[in-house]
């Protein structure tokens, strides 16, 4: 572990140094394993934070009953060490050279892989329209809030919990009328990603069934109890 | 020697670790894992096929549920690490469905509504491995978890036991499915780890 930077009082981003890792593609993940002294272990997946090229980063989640997330996020300083593996993952990855336009959609921590395609567009830069929708329960479980405003994408948020006094922009689940106010239009056929729990991604999957948008575009991924 | 994580100490749940194979935590919820939107098909749109063998043979709904069906009790793995104990499941056996197709394939590809595909050895699905399965805990499939029916091989990790399951492609060769063109194991026994290419 080389760095980390704390994005959420429940989230952190971790900075990782990983001699031998081979470069990934927007959107894959990677298996984190936790060696205990007496040789217990623990693993679990973690969507790959940075884009292709930069410094390896993941971006974590706490579970207060999970069992790697707590330690990751409160535990882990800089110099300690684990196992990772990967880049894994072949499908849920966003290639610059697509010429589709790229609709993200993310529900809280689901921004995280979304994240990394948002980097990689800015660093190679492309001029691909993209556009993230993000879904979060306040504005202060916002992830990377401040990178958002400038990283060249368009970002619309709804706030599903909690708005800050004076907030003008969506507070309510994404819906149908939602996506058709915000989403590209099915006629341009973009290229959708949609990443966050289950609930969540089946509705903003729906939601664009719904618009026109077909099955083949949308690919999702879905996370349940990953602690 | 493996690095240790200084200061972890883990949660240690305790599972019967002869049921638990390497990697894997217990859950009791029942994640869920698929790669594009859910689909819903309704029953009467809804058939299961297999094609391959000497003549293509065919189920409506109506005439699949109307084949004997086995209620189990069964341990789940999945590759993104949880497992999942004592899963009660209904269905038809592959046996009795297989038992009508006259075909010496030694593989199949399972194919689902969404397009998904698995691969399997024909050995895996036959001898009591694997069911067609339309209830999960007494109750109809989800269709987030695979209804109106899914495959249930349990003794492989569980992107094998395809959700929306629409019939069997007999081969023979060994051909890979979605997840196993996507960087997942051809074969996926959880017992020998083999989660990604190269395990």
């Amino acid at each position: 572990m080389a760095g980390a930077v704390q994005e959420t009082p429940r989230v952190r981003t971790l900075l990782l140094d990983a001699p031998g890792w081979a470069d990934h593609r927007a959107g894959q993940h990677l298996d984190v394993r936790l060696t205990a002294e007496d040789g217990y272990q623990a693993e679990r997946s973690y969507s790959i934070a940075s884009a292709p090229g930069e410094e390896l980063a993941i971006t974590i989640e706490r579970l207060d009953d999970g069992e790697v997330s707590p330690y990751l996020v409160d535990e882990a300083a800089d110099g300690d060490q684990f196992e990772v593996r990967g880049p894994i993952g072949g499908y849920f990855v966003w290639d610059a050279s697509d010429p589709r336009p790229i609709l993200l959609v993310g529900g809280g921590s689901g921004v995280v892989p979304l994240r990394s395609m948002a980097r990689h567009r800015e660093r190679v830069g492309s001029g691909t329209p993209m556009k993230l929708l993000y879904s979060s329960r306040t504005w202060d479980d916002v992830i990377y809030r401040d990178e958002l405003e400038t990283i060249g994408i368009d970002v619309v948020y709804t706030l599903t919990r909690e708005q800050p006094p004076g907030w003008t922009g969506y507070a309510r689940r994404i819906d149908r009328e939602l996506l058709e106010e915000t989403a590209w239009p099915a006629e341009q056929k973009p290229r959708v990603f949609v990443c966050g729990s289950t609930r969540f991604v089946d509705a903003a999957a729906d939601g664009l069934l719904e618009l026109g948008y077909e099955p083949g575009w949308i690919r999702t991924e879905r996370f349940g109890a990953t602690g | 020697m493996p690095i240790i994580s200084r200061g972890f100490h883990g949660k240690r749940q305790e599972g019967p670790s002869d049921r638990v194979p390497p990697g894997q935590y217990l859950t009791d919820d029942f994640p869920v894992l698929s790669a594009g939107p859910t689909p819903h098909t309704a029953l009467e749109d809804w058939s299961f096929s297999i094609h391959g063998g000497a003549e293509p043979v065919s189920w409506t709904w109506d005439e699949f549920r109307q084949l004997p069906t086995e209620t189990v009790t069964v341990d789940i793995h999945c590759v993104t690490k949880w497992s999942k104990l004592d899963t009660s499941w209904e269905g038809v056996s592959v046996d009795t469905l297989l038992d009508a197709v006259d075909h010496d394939a030694a593989y199949l590809l399972a194919f689902s509504d969404g397009g998904y595909t698995t691969n399997l050895p024909v050995e895996d699905v036959t001898g009591g491995r694997a069911w067609v399965a339309f209830a999960y805990g007494g109750e109809p499939l989800e269709p987030e978890h695979g209804g109106p029916a899914r495959l249930l091989v349990p003794h492989l990790y569980f992107w094998k036991s395809a959700k929306w399951v629409r019939g069997l492609s007999l081969r023979d060769e060994d051909e890979p499915g979605f997840w196993e063109s996507n960087g997942y194991h051809l074969y996926g026994d959880p017992w020998r780890e083999q989660r990604y290419w190269g395990d």
